[in-house]
């Protein structure tokens, strides 16, 4: 568009205060989390790592980071694998009703939590499961297998649809073209897919928080935290959530950014 | 010959079935189930604080006959609807820099920035926000300090769009870049060389045409700001009670789960209902 310079320099100030507003939270968790101050405010008091030396002393902190990465590890792989069969079958084949089960698919990450908290729990307690680390990984999976099917479908338009059929042609199962032709070119964006829901999963606090019981993740943990009181302790906890999830979201933002810049 | 046929035809519909089946049966046994289930908990009862299948209308009866219930249902929709408001306003200008005024690169590391927030721990930013907005809190000293007493501002409608506004500003503006991307540039020159000054291309052109970018991230903005408990909780200091904190105090701190499945149902109605209504205006023939 063409703008006086002035414009177009206003607005880029103005997108760099949003990227502020976003950033601003993340920035003073990390600073907070080594000040030795109890209460968190301006001036900052020492440079400390109690609040680290804290949490990781609390062997309720400690459960609930061994818990969130098994539930990860065990969501992960399975809700990638789910996704991506889906978006193979979506690109792949046409079915009857295709279109409502896509729709479908897609949901669950916009029905409020507190609501699919609420349906899982009454769900999951009638077939005996609420309260168990399987009913944390059952919900996982319907709230993170979205993504990966988002993220894989998003590839697959990219794959010249002939290719397969082209293989097959020549003589090859749909075993041996799959293995030739569909896994090299979607193996990045699976892996995406996999940080992807590895993130999501260990984000999620509020259906964890309904269908697990007194098992713990570490968001929920926070919560826990955040019902008692301030205390910098959070904030420690907190400063390990970003840069676990940061670094997940950013690899895989690199994946398939990769793959988009080079197409 | 033909039993080779039907063999092949077997194997290729096992082969078909292999990949469209397990996601679409996950998602009925662990997804479909919950939510069915979840309509016919609005009709049970609860007797000696003991949950009992049921077909009973009393809780729908209570629930929308009880003042409290449509006072949350209205400061719910009021406060979504506010935040997606703010959040679309705020991003447009945004929306607008990624997508003119950036050259490849930079928009492409500025959108990753703000797709990070969208999945990085809502909880800890929200308590980060409530250290900023404490009486004791960095913007009140700030004020302070330059000779501007304002009390707390935690717990008021501030806090809110705060709150609001950091969990959807991202998506919101994801969602209107990647309309504004995909706009015809030539439109614009068109636009242009007919005469149209800046703003009349703005507002005559460009808005017009990315109205569906528009309205579907106002709709997610609606959707999240609807749906989410956190910022009410620890922003507003359970002084605006929301439908969510309603489900969410009610199933924690006792056996009422039928009252709070009657509370959830209306909320996915009125979800349904908003989401219907803003795609057909989004893709409505202008």
């Amino acid at each position: 568009m063409r703008v006086s310079p002035l414009t177009r320099r206003l607005t880029v100030i103005f997108l760099g205060l949003a990227l502020t507003f976003l950033y601003a939270p993340i920035l003073t968790n990390f600073v907070f989390s080594l000040n030795s101050d109890r209460f968190p405010t301006i001036p900052l008091g020492d440079f400390t790592l109690e609040w680290y030396r804290l949490i990781l002393a609390d062997a309720l902190v400690i459960d609930a980071f061994a818990n969130t990465v098994k539930i990860a590890l065990i969501v992960a792989p399975i809700a990638t694998a789910m996704g991506f069969a889906a978006a193979y079958a979506d690109y792949r084949f046409n079915f009857f009703g295709k279109k409502l089960v896509l729709v479908f698919a897609l949901m669950p990450p916009l029905i409020p939590l507190v609501v699919i908290g609420l349906a899982m729990l009454a769900y999951l307690s009638r077939i005996g499961l609420s309260g168990t680390l399987p009913a944390i990984v059952v919900s996982h999976i319907v709230l993170t297998s979205p993504f990966a099917m988002a993220i894989i479908r998003l590839r697959f338009s990219q794959i010249d649809g002939d290719l397969e059929f082209a293989a097959q042609n020549l003589g090859a199962s749909n075993w041996r073209a799959f293995r030739e032709v569909i896994i090299p070119s979607t193996k990045t964006s699976v892996l995406a897919a996999f940080l992807l829901c590895m993130a999501v999963s260990f984000d999620e606090y509020a259906v964890t928080w309904f269908v697990g019981g007194l098992e713990e993740t570490s968001s929920v943990r926070i919560l826990s935290f955040l019902q008692s009181a301030v205390s910098p302790r959070i904030n420690a906890i907190g400063s390990i959530t970003f840069i676990t999830s940061i670094t997940l979201i950013l690899g895989a933002q690199v994946l398939v950014l990769r793959r988009l810049t080079r197409a | 010959m033909t039993t080779l046929i039907s063999i092949r035809r077997l194997s290729r519909l096992a082969y078909g079935g292999l990949w469209s089946l397990p996601l679409p049966l996950w998602l009925a046994g662990f997804f479909l189930g919950p939510m069915i289930l979840l309509i016919w908990l609005s009709f049970w009862d609860v007797r000696n604080f003991l949950l009992t299948p049921d077909f009973q209308i009393e809780n729908w009866q209570k629930m929308l006959s009880a003042d409290y219930f449509w006072a949350a249902y209205l400061r719910t929709t009021l406060i979504a609807l506010s935040a997606a408001a703010l959040a679309s306003l705020i991003a447009l200008p945004c929306a607008l820099a990624i997508s003119f005024f950036l050259g490849l690169k930079a928009r492409m590391v500025v959108l990753g920035l703000f797709v990070v927030p969208f999945f990085t721990s809502y909880l800890v930013r929200i308590y980060s926000w409530q250290i900023y907005l404490t009486e004791n809190g960095i913007i009140m000293k700030t004020l302070a300090a330059i000779g501007i007493d304002s009390g707390s501002l935690l717990n008021t409608p501030f806090a809110l769009m705060i709150g609001l506004v950091t969990l959807t500003l991202p998506l919101v503006i994801v969602i209107q870049s990647i309309s504004m991307l995909s706009l015809d540039k030539t439109l614009i020159d068109a636009a242009y060389n007919l005469g149209c000054g800046p703003r009349r291309v703005l507002f005559a052109t460009v808005l017009p045409a990315v109205r569906p970018g528009i309205v579907l991230g106002a709709l997610f903005a609606f959707i999240f700001s609807f749906g989410d408990f956190v910022t009410a909780t620890y922003l507003g200091g359970g002084k605006f009670t929301t439908l969510s904190i309603l489900i969410a105090d009610t199933v924690k701190s006792g056996q009422q789960w039928p009252r709070a499945a009657v509370v959830a149902l209306v909320m996915i109605a009125t979800l349904l209902i908003s989401a219907l209504g803003a795609i057909s205006y989004a893709y409505r023939r202008a």
